[in-house]
């Protein structure tokens, strides 16, 4: 019989905080400026530079590690870790190792075979590279520090997942915590938040870990979990030919699907830690945890008690929209709008997501207004707008979140009506359809169907469809 | 009672720090580092049970920065100090990951 392995994973989660300014310098940490636009001789490591540290990545790193159950490590500090590559100007990453600012915490997933604890081992804050390109025609690097300094947390999981769903659910959790505490947008794509899987196999049963590797490279929830299959696949491939799993850094190609081990430095890695000299330690007196602990927004499982109280909207629209930060703040503003709450979670469970689905997007590239989808309530409920019309110009909302006032008066498009309209157009459509109108007198009610379609056609989509039945039953 | 470092360390500590040293060098640094390490050895002789260890030579805790944005874009300024630049950017040897 064939043996059976168990994976064996844990994660390695980096985080970019959505501070305004980078962690030890006054720089912008916006993205896309030009080229070293966002650089000072501090995140560029000039001689005699000195770094200060932004209060705000504290406070961020505190309030992720409240929402995750940690312990806060009220005297807390910096240490060096020292490398030579050019994405750091300084040659060594400021970082924490001896004293993380949380550590001990968890957080509780829900899989398919129920619900489970995932410990986290540590918080810590650091600081971003800066970005290289490879310049292929001049045989050189390029180097843009605008990145550099950008504060970071990482936070570092026990080895506590088992499979690729798990490592899903966790990383939407988390994902969703550091997203309601705003201390983060966590676009894997865009690489504010990024993965690292350290995965391992061992035989069903046994004590011991195996040797793991570390993959890096994982640009989305799908490739994390194509690359999990594929490493524990290659794993055990390695053991079953009786070889050695070599304990190495991976890198994840998703088009070719395989992983490949990134060259290793001629030199062994040694970061040689040490405390950092430049900044001194931080203190966090009960008073500012208590602070921090009293300003934390409500969480998800808050959100989905009150939603369901205060809205009255089904459990399952209350959990889809509390699952995204974006469409949970949209729901909110546009109910307080219009004060028609689940008219605003229908737009959103229905036509919003067939629109995401179809655009391949996520909740979090959401762009239109509150405002607007307030407003197209409001034309539909008042029957200024029928709804064929109303889904038209929804479309027009989400793609360009144009102002559906306007849009229906400059395109015409209000539900015609007027009695005296309808009823000759309905007139000629009867004249012009003498079998649906036997059909229908023959007992084929399905045959109104038709003439209704018929009259909305001829009026554009802009008839009143109440009126329209009404009238065509009256004539007939 | 000299500290015996090894020529090993000596040159793995060179690589580390990027140092291309020769054989005089070598020595010397061999030598440099044997005292200090001597001195570690002085140093332990200290009963320090129950002493904490120091994070940080000054009684300061806590300097902070507010979250605002004040450095201006001076790029022209930074990178005069680029041992090259191409498209604003710093132009460095060509590193392989």
């Amino acid at each position: 019989m064939a043996k059976q392995y168990e994976t064996v994973i844990g994660l390695e989660v980096h985080v970019e905080l959505a501070t305004k300014t980078k962690i030890f310098c006054s720089c912008s940490t916006e993205f896309g400026g030009a080229p070293n636009s966002h650089t000072c001789p501090v995140c560029t490591g000039m001689p005699g530079s000195l770094p200060v540290l932004n209060k705000q990545v504290v406070e961020y790193a505190i309030a992720v590690g409240l929402a995750t159950n940690c312990k806060i490590t009220q005297y807390c500090k910096f240490d060096r870790k020292n490398y030579f590559y050019p994405d750091n100007a300084q040659n060594y990453q400021i970082s924490q190792l001896y004293l993380p600012i949380c550590r001990d915490g968890k957080i509780e997933i829900e899989t398919s075979t129920g619900t489970k604890s995932i410990g986290i081992h540590e918080i810590h804050m650091e600081e971003d590279a800066g970005k290289l390109i490879h310049d292929e025609w001049e045989n050189c690097s390029l180097v843009d520090y605008n990145r550099s300094g950008v504060p970071l947390i990482e936070i570092v999981s026990e080895p506590d997942m088992r499979s690729a769903e798990e490592v899903i659910a966790y990383l939407e959790k988390l994902r969703l915590i550091v997203q309601y505490l705003e201390a983060s947008d966590c676009k894997l794509q865009e690489g504010s938040m990024r993965v690292d899987v350290n995965l391992s196999v061992r035989e069903a049963g046994a004590e011991e870990y195996g040797t793991r590797t570390e993959m890096k490279n994982l640009n989305s929830f799908k490739a994390i979990s194509r690359a999990i299959e594929g490493e524990r696949a290659r794993q055990i491939e390695l053991i079953e030919e009786g070889k050695q799993v070599i304990q190495e850094t991976r890198r994840w190609d998703d088009n070719k699907e395989q992983s490949f081990a990134m060259r290793s430095k001629e030199d062994a890695q040694d970061y040689r830690y040490f405390p950092e000299p430049d900044l001194v330690p931080i203190e966090i007196s009960d008073e500012w945890l208590e602070r921090i602990r009293a300003n934390q927004p409500e969480l998800r499982t808050e959100k989905l008690k009150r939603y369901k109280e205060e809205y009255d909207i089904p459990e399952y629209d209350a959990q889809i929209i509390t699952g995204s930060k974006k469409l949970a703040d949209l729901f909110e503003k546009t109910s307080a709008i219009c004060q028609k709450p689940k008219k605003v979670s229908n737009w959103l469970m229905v036509e919003t997501m067939r629109l995401l689905k179809e655009n391949d997007m996520e909740p979090e590239d959401i762009s239109f207004a509150p405002e607007n989808l307030a407003k197209l309530i409001e034309l539909a409920e008042s029957g200024t707008i029928n709804s064929t019309v109303a889904k038209e110009v929804f479309e027009e909302i989400f793609r360009n979140n144009i102002d559906p006032n306007q849009y229906v008066e400059e395109k015409g498009l209000k539900t015609v009506n007027d009695e005296g309209e309808l009823r000759s157009t309905i007139e000629k459509i009867i004249a012009e359809n003498p079998q649906s109108v036997e059909d229908y007198k023959n007992g084929k009610e399905k045959a109104i169907g038709f003439l209704v379609g018929q009259t909305m056609k001829a009026m554009k989509g802009k008839a009143n469809p109440g009126l329209v039945n009404q009238i065509l039953k009256e004539l007939l | 009672m000299a500290n015996k470092i090894s020529d090993e360390t000596i040159e793995y500590v060179s690589i580390l720090s990027k140092l291309k040293l020769t054989d005089k060098e070598k020595k010397q640094a061999k030598k440099e580092i044997g005292n200090m390490l001597d001195y570690f050895d002085k140093l332990n002789e200290l009963d320090t049970t129950g002493v904490e260890p120091m994070s940080h030579v000054f009684p300061i805790n806590n300097v902070f920065r507010e979250d605002v944005i004040k450095n201006e874009d001076q790029r022209e300024d930074i990178l005069k100090n680029a041992p090259g630049v191409k498209d604003g950017m710093f132009k460095v040897p060509r590193t392989v990951e």
